[in-house]
Parts: C-alpha cells; sequence; structure tokens
C-alpha cells in the first residue's frame, strides 16, 4: 500500500452531488480535496516531456502500435497515467486518439505493444473483461440503446446484477432488491446529468447532447476505477458542461481516475492535472497544462495562435488585429 | 354454399395442435430476433431436430419423457455447434448461415443412406411414435364434440394432443413474459440494439447470445415434436417455407412481443383456411380448381401481409414507436 491511500477522503453519499444539478448551492463545496492536492503536488515533480515516468501509474503502456494497411495510426513508445489523476488527452484530428482508447478498452487489437492496468497485463483481453475491471469507457459516436429507456440504458451498466443469469432472471425474488438498489443509483445519476424527466422515454428520442450525458452518465453507474471519456463535451450546453467539470473533479475524490479526449481548451485548463499531446500517432508532448499550452510546437500544430483568445469577443480581435498592423 | 361448415372448419384452426406448433416455434424465434436480434432463417432445422428426436427414441422404445428431453438436447448441441463459428458473424450473415445449417439437417435426414433411422423421405409413420403419447391420456376413449368440434379423444389429431399443446404454450408464454421483463431480457434487448455499447458495459455479449440461441432452438424443437404428432415425421414438411411461415407469424404479431407469435399463428391460420374454404364454396369448380384454390389462398394471405407490413409494420401488437429510430 502507497502512502496516498491513506489520504482517502471521508466517504459521503454519492446522492448528495445530485442537488447540484447546474451549480452548487450556496456554501456547499466538493466533499474534499485531497486526492486533488496530493496529484497537484506529485507532478509538480514530473518532468515536462514525452513518455515521462510518474509517482503512481494506474495504467503502463509501452511501445504499442496498430497499423492500417501501410498507415500506423498509434505508435506509442511509453505513456502512463497518474492515478486519481485527470489527465487530458489532446491533439490534432487523425492523432490517433480514439484508437489508442480503442486499443487501451480491447475493442481493437495491436500489432505490438503491452499494457498494464493496476498491475494487471492487459493486453489481448477481451473488451467486457477491461470493463470488469474497471476500466470504463463511452464513445465519440456515442452508443445508446435506442429501443430501450434512458433509465434501462443507465441498469444494463450496473455491475452487480444477480437477475443477469437466464435460470435466475425466472425468480424475482432472487434480485428484486438489488434492481431496486440499482435504479435509486441511476436514478440519482440521472438528475445530476439532467436527464431523469427523460427516465422513461426510449433513449433512441434524446438529441446528440443528451446522448453524450447519458453515455457518461452510464459509464459513472459501473463505479469505474478508470473512466475514459470521448469528448465527453462535444455538444453540452455551457452551464450544464461546467456543473459536469465539477462531477468529474468530485468523481476524483471518490477515488476514480479520469483520462479524456476533448477540444475545448478551457475546458482543459480548467479541470486537467496533466496533459498529454498527440500527433500523429505519437506522443510529441506532455507536461502541466500551462507548461504544455505555451509550448510552441503544440501551438503550432494544434492550438494556433487565438488559442486563448474568445473568437466571441469582437474587441479582442480589434486588439488584436491592430497589434498586428 | 354451407356456411356452419365453412365456420366450424375455420375458428378449428383456431385450437388446432398445428397452430400451436407454430406458436412454439414463433415464440423460440420471437427469442432470437424479437429480444436478441439474432436473424435465424433456420427455425424449421430446430423444428425437424426436435421431431426427428422425439419419433426416434419413440420407435426404439424409450419412454416418453426420455424422448421429450432428446429432442431437446438434440436442440442444444446443434445451437451450440451452430453458434460457436456464426454468433460473431454480422445478422445478414448468421442468417445465411441457418438457412443452409436447416437445410443440411433436412438433406441428410431425407437421405437413403439414413432410410434406418429416420426413415429417408419416407419418414416415419405414426403408428411408429404416437402410441406412447396417446396411451398417457387421461380421457375416455371414443369421440367428444365440444361447441362446434368434434375430435377424437385420444387418437392421432385428437383433444389430448390440443390440451397439451397449448397448455405447453401457455407455460411457454408465461416464461416469456417472466424473462422479457427481467434484468437478463434487458441484456439480450441491449444486445439487439447495440452490441458494442453492451461490451463496454463489462457482459460477455457471446454467452449471452449463445442462451439465446440454445432457449429460441428448445422452444422450436418442442414445437416440432407438437408439429409431427398429428401427422407424420416428414423431412419435406419441415422445410424453408416453415421457416418462412414462423416469420410471417412473428412479424405479423409483432415482435418482441410476449402474445404477438400467439395471435399471428391463429390469425394466420384461420385467414388461410377461410380464404380457402370460401374460395371452394363460392367459385364453381371449372372457373378455379382446387388445386388452384389452395396456391390463391395463399397469394391473398401474401397480399394482406405486404399491405399489414406496409401499413402496420410493428405488426399488430408491436409499439409504432420503437420503429421511429433506426440506428
Amino acid at each position: 500500500m502507497r502512502e496516498s491511500h491513506e489520504v482517502k477522503p471521508e466517504t459521503k453519499p454519492f446522492q448528495d452531488l445530485a442537488k447540484w444539478a447546474t451549480k452548487a448551492p450556496e456554501g456547499e463545496k466538493l466533499i474534499s480535496t485531497a486526492y486533488g492536492d496530493k496529484v497537484t503536488k506529485d507532478l509538480q515533480f514530473v518532468d515536462n516531456e514525452p513518455g515521462v515516468h510518474k509517482p503512481d501509474p494506474i495504467l503502463v503502456a509501452d511501445h504499442v502500435t496498430r497499423k492500417f494497411g501501410g498507415m500506423t495510426a498509434v505508435d506509442v513508445e511509453h505513456f502512463e497515467i497518474e492515478r486519481h489523476g485527470i489527465t487530458a488527452l489532446i491533439g490534432p484530428n487523425g492523432a490517433g486518439k480514439t484508437t489508442l482508447f480503442n486499443l487501451m478498452t480491447g475493442f481493437d487489437t495491436p500489432n505490438t505493444g503491452e499494457w498494464r492496468f493496476d498491475g494487471r497485463d492487459m493486453a489481448h483481453m477481451q473488451p467486457e473483461k477491461v470493463a470488469r475491471m474497471g476500466m470504463v469507457r463511452t464513445f465519440q459516436l456515442t452508443k445508446v440503446m435506442s429501443r430501450l429507456t434512458v433509465l434501462d440504458n443507465m441498469l444494463l451498466s450496473a455491475p452487480v446484477q444477480p437477475g443477469e443469469g437466464m435460470f435466475r432472471s425466472l425468480i424475482p425474488g432472487l434480485w428484486k432488491k438489488q434492481e431496486q438498489a440499482n435504479i435509486d443509483k441511476a436514478e440519482a445519476l440521472l438528475e445530476r446529468f439532467l436527464l431523469i424527466n427523460k427516465k422513461d422515454d426510449f433513449a433512441g428520442s434524446l438529441s446528440g447532447g443528451q446522448r453524450k450525458l447519458l453515455e457518461m452518465a452510464r459509464a459513472l453507474m459501473r463505479d469505474p476505477k478508470l473512466v475514459m471519456l470521448d469528448e465527453p463535451m462535444a455538444g453540452v450546453n455551457p452551464a450544464l458542461k461546467q456543473s459536469l467539470l465539477d462531477h468529474i473533479m468530485s468523481l476524483r475524490e471518490e477515488g476514480t481516475t479520469v483520462l479524456f479526449v476533448e477540444h475545448d481548451i478551457n475546458m482543459v485548463r480548467h479541470i486537467a492535472d496533466w496533459v498529454t499531446v498527440m500527433a500523429e500517432g505519437k506522443i510529441v508532448a506532455e507536461g502541466q497544462p500551462k507548461s504544455v499550452m505555451n509550448d510552441p510546437a503544440v501551438i503550432d500544430a494544434y492550438l494556433g495562435a487565438h488559442a486563448n483568445i474568445d473568437l466571441g469577443d469582437d474587441s479582442v480581435l480589434d486588439l488584436k488585429e491592430s497589434e498586428e498592423h | 354454399m354451407d356456411f356452419l361448415t365453412i365456420i366450424s372448419d375455420t375458428l378449428g384452426e383456431l385450437i388446432a395442435p398445428t397452430t400451436a406448433a407454430y406458436v412454439l416455434a414463433a415464440i423460440g424465434l420471437n427469442i432470437h430476433f424479437g429480444m436478441t436480434g439474432l436473424m435465424n432463417m433456420g427455425q424449421a432445422g430446430f423444428m425437424l431436430l426436435g421431431a426427428y428426436g422425439f419419433a426416434v427414441t419413440q420407435s426404439m422404445g424409450a419412454n416418453l419423457f426420455a424422448s421429450v428431453c432428446a429432442a431437446i438436447a438434440l436442440a442444444v448441441i446443434y445451437a451450440l455447434l451452430l453458434g460457436i463459428p456464426t454468433l460473431k458473424l454480422g445478422p445478414d450473415y448468421l442468417a445465411m448461415v441457418t438457412l443452409a445449417a436447416a437445410e443440411i439437417i433436412r438433406i441428410v435426414g431425407r437421405s437413403t443412406a439414413m432410410t434406418k433411422i429416420t426413415g429417408g423421405s419416407a419418414g416415419i409413420s405414426p403408428q411408429d411414435f404416437t402410441t406412447q403419447f396417446e396411451g398417457t391420456s387421461p380421457l375416455p376413449n371414443g369421440a367428444t364434440t365440444f361447441l362446434l368440434w368434434t375430435y377424437n379423444n385420444n387418437i392421432a389429431n385428437s383433444w389430448w394432443l390440443r390440451i397439451v399443446a397449448w397448455v405447453l404454450v401457455a407455460v411457454a408464454a408465461l416464461l416469456c413474459w417472466r424473462w422479457f421483463h427481467s434484468p437478463w431480457g434487458r441484456v439480450l434487448k441491449g444486445i439487439r440494439e447495440d452490441e458494442n455499447a453492451i461490451r463496454s458495459l463489462g457482459k460477455n455479449v457471446t454467452t449471452y447470445k449463445m442462451q439465446a440461441l440454445i432457449l429460441g432452438g428448445i422452444f422450436g424443437a418442442l414445437g416440432g415434436i407438437i408439429f409431427v404428432l398429428p401427422r407424420s415425421v416428414q423431412p419435406d414438411s419441415l422445410g424453408r417455407a416453415v421457416t418462412f411461415y414462423t416469420w410471417t407469424i412473428l412479424l405479423l404479431g409483432g415482435a418482441a412481443t410476449i402474445f404477438g407469435p400467439i395471435l399471428g399463428s391463429c390469425l394466420l391460420w384461420v385467414l388461410l383456411t377461410f380464404v380457402k374454404e370460401l374460395m371452394r364454396g363460392a367459385i364453381p369448380d371449372t372457373v378455379i380448381s382446387s388445386n388452384q384454390v389452395e396456391s390463391l389462398g395463399w397469394v391473398i394471405v401474401g397480399v394482406a401481409l405486404m399491405c399489414l407490413v406496409i401499413f402496420r409494420p410493428q405488426g399488430l401488437l408491436g409499439d409504432r414507436k420503437e420503429l421511429a429510430f433506426d440506428a
């Protein structure tokens, strides 16, 4: 056991967060910031260079390559994710971020490479086993079960399901109690994700943004150790986005590690402890958000010169233009 | 034209053992297709195997319970053999494989090499396998008239067979209702919607699909037993056409509903008999011969089904809302 496990915050019921639907009520804060503080402290001394070793990694990948015909989609020499950290994976379109997700979660098979999750070898593992180990992902193109209700979509993800055996399912007495517990948990999450009014609608009737939310809520239903979110905030309105960011930070305090792909730089800056930049299948830069965002190579390849400017703010743009002339 | 005969013949189809046999087969197909999304185009294969498993062991002198178990065991083995290589395939490929596999069973069954066991293309005649079943009947010998219908109590197309068949249907429907509304059924429906999403939630999709294939196959095999009891085991009477009738019944009643298979089967056979009997009675033999009536009956029912699929694609009991999102 490492020292880090001793700073575990006192556990409070998860449902508390449901009341925060759009913003935290007056005077209420995260239960604790112990894990966040620890990760910040630990990562302070880590060098900002690609493939660097981290103090307490939950996922360690080595020599992972994936070729599609002649094209190398992923070629990652060494990659670590810090436990309890919130790691952002950014990079231009086609950089191999989603392919890396697919490889790590067993949905795709690498040409070479191995990786360990929480000390266990994960290469060549079936996706369902990966999920059962506590590594749960969402999809960039959402996958919701259209002709099931929103609540059923959530319940499918519950980890403890005695009623999912073919014979046991015939005797409701064996699973009714657990089912009710799962329903309560699902409803608390749906409330948090502003989907509670939709719980009895078919998931196919949800909008694109709502499907993103449902998928994220569904992933959290499993209490994952590592949750991998593929563009979780694409198509989510700003107020809700803010609240979900709070939620992601609170997840960490419950012991979850987060890895996400996102193109929204403000979000990355706001919540990420660590940023990994991919381009053409390789990890080209890594480090604290501030230092990575100021890396000229990253700015040129991905962010663009106007990354720090709100493009909706005309006065800033005018100022910028007058400076240039 | 004798209306009373037409009506009693037509309504007789409502409780006919063959109707019940198709209900059982359609309930099995409903588990495959309606719940899990497996395109099984070979339900007749399960039925034929069930029929052979029952009739062959009966003719060898096994007891009734052992014969039913043999039929079920054959269906389970067939489902396993079929499922292991094919369940990873997409729905269209699974359809091809199941269709071909059912044909293999029929052709092997009717081949001369198998004459000693299956009777070849002549099949197994009723006196070889129905006596034990008829012997279990608690009813007295003779015939009974109930409402419009008169049937023998115990022999061949009997009241006893009707009672057993429909009790079996009731039990199957009850089990299905339980399964449909359980977490197990929810996983199957999830697989129907999106396999990869279910994988990402930690479920072993192949196991669930295999369970569904086996379970639906068992209902198919039971349907096969009921199907052959009032007649004889004839490999060619359980060919592709039976699979397509079963699909028609399922889509007519509504896939993924509990009562869809029952309503679909009753309606199809009642309608078909009614149309045929009416044409025989109303149209003189010189205009349309009775052979032609047989075919024309199917044509008319076919057109009616086309209209149904166009105007009510979810089937009679289905929920139209479910069709709104074809993801």
